[in-house]
């Protein structure tokens, strides 16, 4: 890549750093340095500034850069991502978005402590949503350390690993001075800047090829070598029946993991009522199902028009697809258009990463502070504001994340969220739905329900080929492998169910009919709802 | 205000819930002292820390300085309401559209997940063009989640949000009394 291309990213890029540490200021002018502040940013929220902010959390570089690049390598199977990823939202917005805005406060384990004993449920509950934040994170990190690769070129492995330091110092500056406002704002305008440029690369694709979809997949499959099999589904996952489970194992994963993501709840908390939480997750439908759409061009178009091969040299996994794709529709490396195409896709996949990567901090250091801390503060320990804890947990888990990040930048980041997501599926959706809907429900149930999906879903991701075992792998030098598939899904998430109903069956503990009476009238009503 | 009239017609069973409210609330200062005094909404964490109460909030929406004895009313409440027809009516609304509506979407998701990697051939067979079944069953994928989340929203708004409303704001004035009576 020329100078050219650096010069002009960098100075969007700085730009939008000028801009949101601008916003970070001027919310945390008259800060009230409240927990209601810090973590729902007052509740204050529109229902369609919400709704953009859900969309900014939630379309993150995996999106952007992971999806198009994994339809660009193995055409249709791509597509299968964006199709789970956007179907999720409707077991969000008809299970989980109104019900959790009723009852809870902050976390995930607001709602399920409401109707159980309190410490060890927030314990268990904190631990899965700082690891799922955790997962999530380093994807991002992973995305980041990417882009910075093509930026400055193959040479730059330390320039990477600084991008990744700074940018998990920015995240951290934005969290800890601005909270829930700030990081909200920031998503706003991320959103923003995310929907315009890929409508732009959209238009630009579909004016290539004046408007003829049938002429782009054509034009893709044949680039690809794989001809019309790049446009039916089995070209990554086709190949025997391990990886046909893999798939399907990813597809659970995604549809049921969204529901359970502590940035994604934590959102809702953010609007004044539940009926405002359900129009903010009907905005976020809307544009999140938009912005796949155009993915999807934007995929095949990077096969029709860069071709497989030069997206497969830059980046094994496909991350730098979108990147190259605007810098030969602007006219190619060497033009005007290309140059500056090219540096505003990468100035927005930074502005990305950088939003989507405070949402998750903010989150899970609420995880920390609110149900962690408080739970494993010694009882005459000195006392110190939840806030304050708040703040020192946001750097903390910057640094594990940052860490994670660099040791990880070989693997495609579409599928690192899927991992996530797995996580996600398996300890924090099934405690969750059964908190609100099962009458005979107990602590020790959600507890199980905790951990038995959490633990299953580490263990297996651990002995999965993701680790070790291959020359893909995080460690490629040893062989521990022993579970065939590289998403764990398919059996982490039945166990968590299991694990909660069979915790609850055989635990003496009565279930308290009054407390969910009051979780039920809640939640439906919003009754005593902060 | 209208409130009233919606919820007697809505769910039939307001007048009667509001006397067996007032029934209930009595006893609440003869209540013995130790009987469970858990608090569900903020436990034994809420008082160590600074800066969980939101300062200068409406007393109904924070219930937290909640007096011990006021526990079981509250719970009486909490139980009478749920046991109203109103509520009976509100649930059976919400629950009515969304069990069937989410089994469907997700039958037809992993449906649509197992047919993509068990029948590639079929998938792969040609539509009009270049478009073929797979791709035609995808994009079917993000229409009829446009459609149900639009659906699912003109719902909840038409049939649910008003009645929802009148209880809430039915259970906080209960609850209020309840509060009011102790403190």
């Amino acid at each position: 890549m020329s100078g050219n291309h650096q010069t002009l990213a960098l100075v969007l890029f700085s730009v939008f750093i000028a801009v949101t540490l601008g916003i970070t200021t001027w919310v945390s002018r008259n800060r009230h340095g409240s927990a209601e502040e810090f973590y729902a940013g007052g509740r204050l929220f529109s229902p369609m500034e919400n709704g953009f902010a859900i969309a900014g959390d939630y379309m993150s570089a995996a999106s952007f850069l992971g999806i198009s690049g994994l339809i660009a390598l193995f055409g249709y199977d791509g597509l299968l991502y964006s199709v789970g990823f956007l179907v999720a939202w409707l077991v969000v917005l008809l299970l989980i978005a109104e019900l959790v805005r009723n009852c809870g406060r902050f976390t995930l384990a607001d709602v399920v402590a409401a109707r159980m004993s309190e410490r060890p449920v927030r314990i268990a509950a904190g631990a899965s949503s700082v690891i799922v934040s955790i997962f999530y994170l380093v994807a991002q990190m992973v995305g980041a350390g990417s882009l910075v690769a093509l930026l400055l070129g193959r040479s730059g492995a330390a320039a990477q690993v600084w991008t990744v330091i700074g940018v998990g110092a920015l995240m951290v500056i934005y969290v800890s001075l601005g909270g829930m406002r700030a990081t909200t704002w920031i998503q706003i305008v991320k959103a923003v800047l995310l929907l315009g440029g890929t409508v732009a690369l959209t238009v630009l694709v579909l004016v290539r090829f004046h408007g003829d979809f049938d002429r782009l997949l054509l034009t893709a499959a044949e680039r690809s070598g794989h001809g019309i099999d790049f446009l039916a589904p089995g070209l990554k996952y086709g190949a025997d029946w391990t990886s046909r489970f893999d798939f399907i194992s990813l597809g659970l994963a995604l549809v049921l993991g969204t529901a359970g993501l502590p940035h994604i709840l934590s959102r809702f908390y953010t609007v004044p009522t539940a009926r405002a939480a359900r129009r903010s997750v009907v905005w976020s439908i809307g544009l999140i199902g938009s912005f796949y759409l155009m993915t999807i061009v934007l995929g095949f178009g990077a096969a029709a028009i860069v071709g497989p091969d030069a997206v497969r040299q830059s980046n094994a996994a496909g991350n730098t697809a979108v990147p190259l794709l605007a810098l030969d529709l602007g006219g190619g490396a060497d033009s005007m258009g290309g140059t500056v195409l090219f540096a505003v896709v990468a100035a927005v996949a930074f502005a990305t990463i950088l939003a989507v990567v405070a949402g998750i901090t903010l989150a899970s250091s609420a995880s920390v502070a609110h149900d962690l801390y408080a739970s494993l503060r010694r009882k005459h320990a000195k006392q110190r504001s939840e806030v304050g804890v708040a703040r020192v947990a946001a750097v903390g888990i910057g640094i594990v994340a940052i860490a994670l990040g660099i040791l990880a930048r070989e693997l495609n980041v579409a599928f690192l969220v899927g991992l996530a997501f797995a996580v996600a599926a398996s300890a924090n959706l099934p405690v969750l739905l059964y908190s609100l809907f099962w009458r005979n429900f107990t602590t020790r149930g959600a507890v199980w329900a905790v951990y038995g999906g959490l633990i299953p879903a580490l263990l297996l991701v651990v002995l999965s080929p993701v680790v070790s075992g291959s020359p893909e792998s995080l460690i490629p030098g040893v062989d521990f492998q022993l579970f065939p598939l590289q998403n764990p899904g398919i059996i982490s998430i039945p166990m968590g169910f299991l694990a909660g109903w069979f915790g609850t069956v055989t635990s003496s503990e009565e279930p308290d009919e009054a407390r969910h009476a009051e979780t039920e009238v809640r939640s439906l009503t919003g009754a005593g709802a902060v | 205000m209208q409130l009233s009239n919606d919820r007697a017609r809505s769910g039939g069973g307001g007048p009667e819930r509001a006397r067996e409210h007032r029934e209930v609330r009595p006893p609440v200062p003869e209540e013995p002292a130790g009987v469970r005094h858990d608090d569900p909404w903020f436990g034994a964490l809420a008082p160590d820390w600074p800066g969980t109460e939101p300062p200068g909030a409406p007393a109904p929406a924070v219930p937290a300085p909640r007096q011990e004895p006021a526990r079981d009313a509250m719970a009486e409440v909490y139980l009478a309401v749920q046991r109203s027809a109103a509520f009976q009516e509100v649930r059976s609304r919400y629950r009515r559209f969304v069990v069937p509506a989410g089994i469907g979407f997700f039958l037809w998701y992993v449906a649509y997940v197992v047919a993509a990697t068990t029948a590639p051939g079929f998938m792969a067979r040609p539509v009009v063009g270049a478009v073929n079944v797979a791709l035609v069953a995808g994009l079917g994928q993000f229409l009829t989640t446009f459609v149900l989340a639009w659906a699912y929203a003109r719902h909840a708004r038409l049939r649910r949000d008003r009645a929802a409303l009148d209880l809430r704001w039915d259970t906080q004035e209960l609850t209020r009394g309840v509060k009011g009576g102790t403190s």
